[in-house]
């Protein structure tokens, strides 16, 4: 099989591969930046929360209106931002931590999601809503997505400077005028959008993939914040194409595909500083 | 509490004698059930130099923060003359308060002292670089100035705090237990700051608990037991029997040759 072939190939001869790439494209560009700020704000767990919330509304809108694309995402989204709504408030006003209604809110999202999914779909229907199908998006799920795309990014670089200082000194921000909560909500949002976006393509279950793998991978290799997100960004695409192409060549399911390549990219990664210590290690050990 | 009035130690830095000056009146905060600071009425006048002392738990944190608007009083306000925008106000957090693995470097760390004036959008004014050296020299850091935030000790990173704080250049400085945890060097480098901001008649309140610091520095103190005990001259302040009431130890008495501060 030539290089040929195997890279280029796939994608040249079908039209749903090359949506497929764009898709991948598009989210790991909205999902760097998000990621890396998500993961310096060490909420890591709250994506993953998010991307379970946006599932009842989904699953509401799947009951109603089968899977138009327009319903299930408006639903998702308005899940996705009551449970920030929520979220926000509760650490405001609420005397419970906050781990512990994640918890809460992550359960009951996947409870609520598949109970109404299997009330009116079949099994195959369940698969999809949880692990999506990112082979089988047409044009309009592919503006969807680059539309997200682009006002996640457009909105990000409007606010990344407070939200950059917000990440690690939340009290200089507020006593400098600007709102905790506000800013803590705009970003909590676009998490959800980015998860939206996500969706049509992962599922539920995977559409945290592209935002926080790539992102856990990049801080392996970079400690500044520019890196960060390029590589963010990089790791996201890298990913995706190698997830499509296997899919393609040993015929398994894409969205996992690509969860397992965004996974052996992190942890490639991970052994970076292992492999920095132990060269250390073995030069301290070796006799001068 | 006397009405603020004009003062010797007040510079030319200082045009309006009551730009700076921090009023409370029947000051109440609390978070949730508790109260922590419960109808405290005085007045910080324009460049005076007050230290916040206080057993633990005595609402020193909280009152600076009521000050620094990061808490809204229940009860009670707080008049600030003279402080139109965020930046006339500079608040110096407990460290404990800053996650340090944040990517950043020392420079841009204390670069956000001019965060007030750049915002979320503006330009870096090309003043600013060199403005961020001159207050990273002032502290000692500018060896360091392209390290990165959690390389630094916890000296270091109080140094980091100060330089953000003299960058801001504010009439009104908020100062969190500045000295916890630093060693003597560098708490002396620090406390000279003080004196120099003091010099150039800006309003300095700082929550401490070495009273020995405080008799040979500040020449006003703030007894808080969440009620103010005390507040005024240091040494009257301080008196034996307010100690007690407060809830403190009376400073052990000694050589007290460290605290002998060059200007």
């Amino acid at each position: 099989m030539s290089l040929w072939s195997a890279l280029v190939a796939p994608f040249s001869e079908y039209a749903f591969m090359r949506s497929a790439l764009v898709a991948c494209m598009a989210l790991a560009v909205a999902s760097g930046p998000l990621g890396t700020l998500l993961l310096l704000r060490r909420m890591g767990l709250v994506g993953d929360v998010l991307s379970h919330a946006v599932m009842p509304g989904a699953a509401i809108g799947f009951a109603f209106a089968g899977s138009a694309l327009a319903v299930l995402s408006t639903g998702g989204l308005l899940t996705g931002i009551a449970v920030v709504l929520l979220m926000v408030l509760g650490t405001r006003f609420g005397a419970q931590r906050e781990d512990a209604s994640l918890a809460a809110f992550y359960f009951a999202s996947i409870g609520v999601g598949v109970l109404i999914v299997s009330l009116r779909g079949t099994n195959l229907d369940l698969m999809h809503v949880l692990l999506g199908t990112v082979l089988a998006i047409d044009v309009p799920a592919l503006v969807l997505i680059v539309v997200i795309a682009s006002v996640v990014i457009a909105v990000l670089a409007l606010i990344f400077r407070p939200l950059a200082i917000q990440s690690f000194d939340p009290g200089f921000l507020r006593t400098m005028g600007g709102s905790d909560s506000a800013y803590r909500a705009i970003f909590l949002v676009l998490v959800v959008l980015d998860l939206v976006a996500g969706f049509q393509a992962f599922g539920t279950l995977l559409a945290g993939v592209p935002l926080l793998l790539p992102a856990a991978a990049a801080r392996c290799w970079a400690q500044r914040i520019g890196p960060l997100v390029g590589l963010s960004i990089g790791f996201g695409m890298l990913a995706g194409c190698a997830g499509l192409l296997a899919s393609y060549h040993l015929n398994v399911p894409s969205g996992p595909a690509i969860a397992c390549a965004a996974a052996l990219v992190y942890a490639v990664s991970a052994l970076v500083p292992a492999s920095r210590m132990l060269a250390t290690a073995l030069n301290a050990t070796r006799p001068t | 509490m006397s009405e603020p009035s004009n003062r010797d130690a007040a510079g030319p830095w200082l045009r309006d004698v009551r730009r700076g000056c921090v009023a409370l009146r029947d000051l109440t905060v609390g978070y949730r059930e508790r109260i922590a600071v419960e109808a405290v009425s005085g007045v910080f006048a324009a460049g005076s130099l007050t230290a916040i002392v206080g057993a633990n738990g005595a609402g020193k944190t909280t009152l600076l923060h009521a000050i620094a608007g990061l808490v809204a009083p229940r009860r009670g306000s707080i008049e600030i003359a003279g402080a139109e925008t965020p930046a006339d106000l500079a608040y110096l957090p407990q460290s404990d308060s800053i996650d340090r693995d944040f990517p950043i470097s020392v420079l841009e760390f204390a670069a956000l002292g001019s965060w007030a004036r750049i915002g979320a959008l503006g330009r870096v004014p090309p003043d600013l670089r060199p403005r961020v050296m001159n207050a990273l020299q002032a502290v000692g850091l500018d060896e360091l100035a392209g390290c990165m935030l959690g390389e630094l000790s916890v000296g270091q990173f109080r140094r980091a705090l100060f330089a953000r704080v003299i960058v801001q250049d504010a009439a009104i400085v908020l100062l969190d237990e500045p000295f916890a945890g630093v060693d003597a060097a560098t708490s002396g480098d620090l406390l000279r700051l003080l004196q120099r901001w003091h010099g150039e008649g800006r309003t300095v309140m700082v929550a401490l608990h070495d009273l020995e610091q405080v008799l040979a520095i500040f020449p006003e103190t703030l007894l808080l037991a969440r009620k103010a005990i005390a507040w005024g001259e240091t040494a009257t302040a301080l008196a034996p029997g307010k100690l007690l009431e407060g809830g403190l130890a009376a400073p052990r008495p000694g050589p007290q040759l460290r605290l002998a501060i060059p200007s």
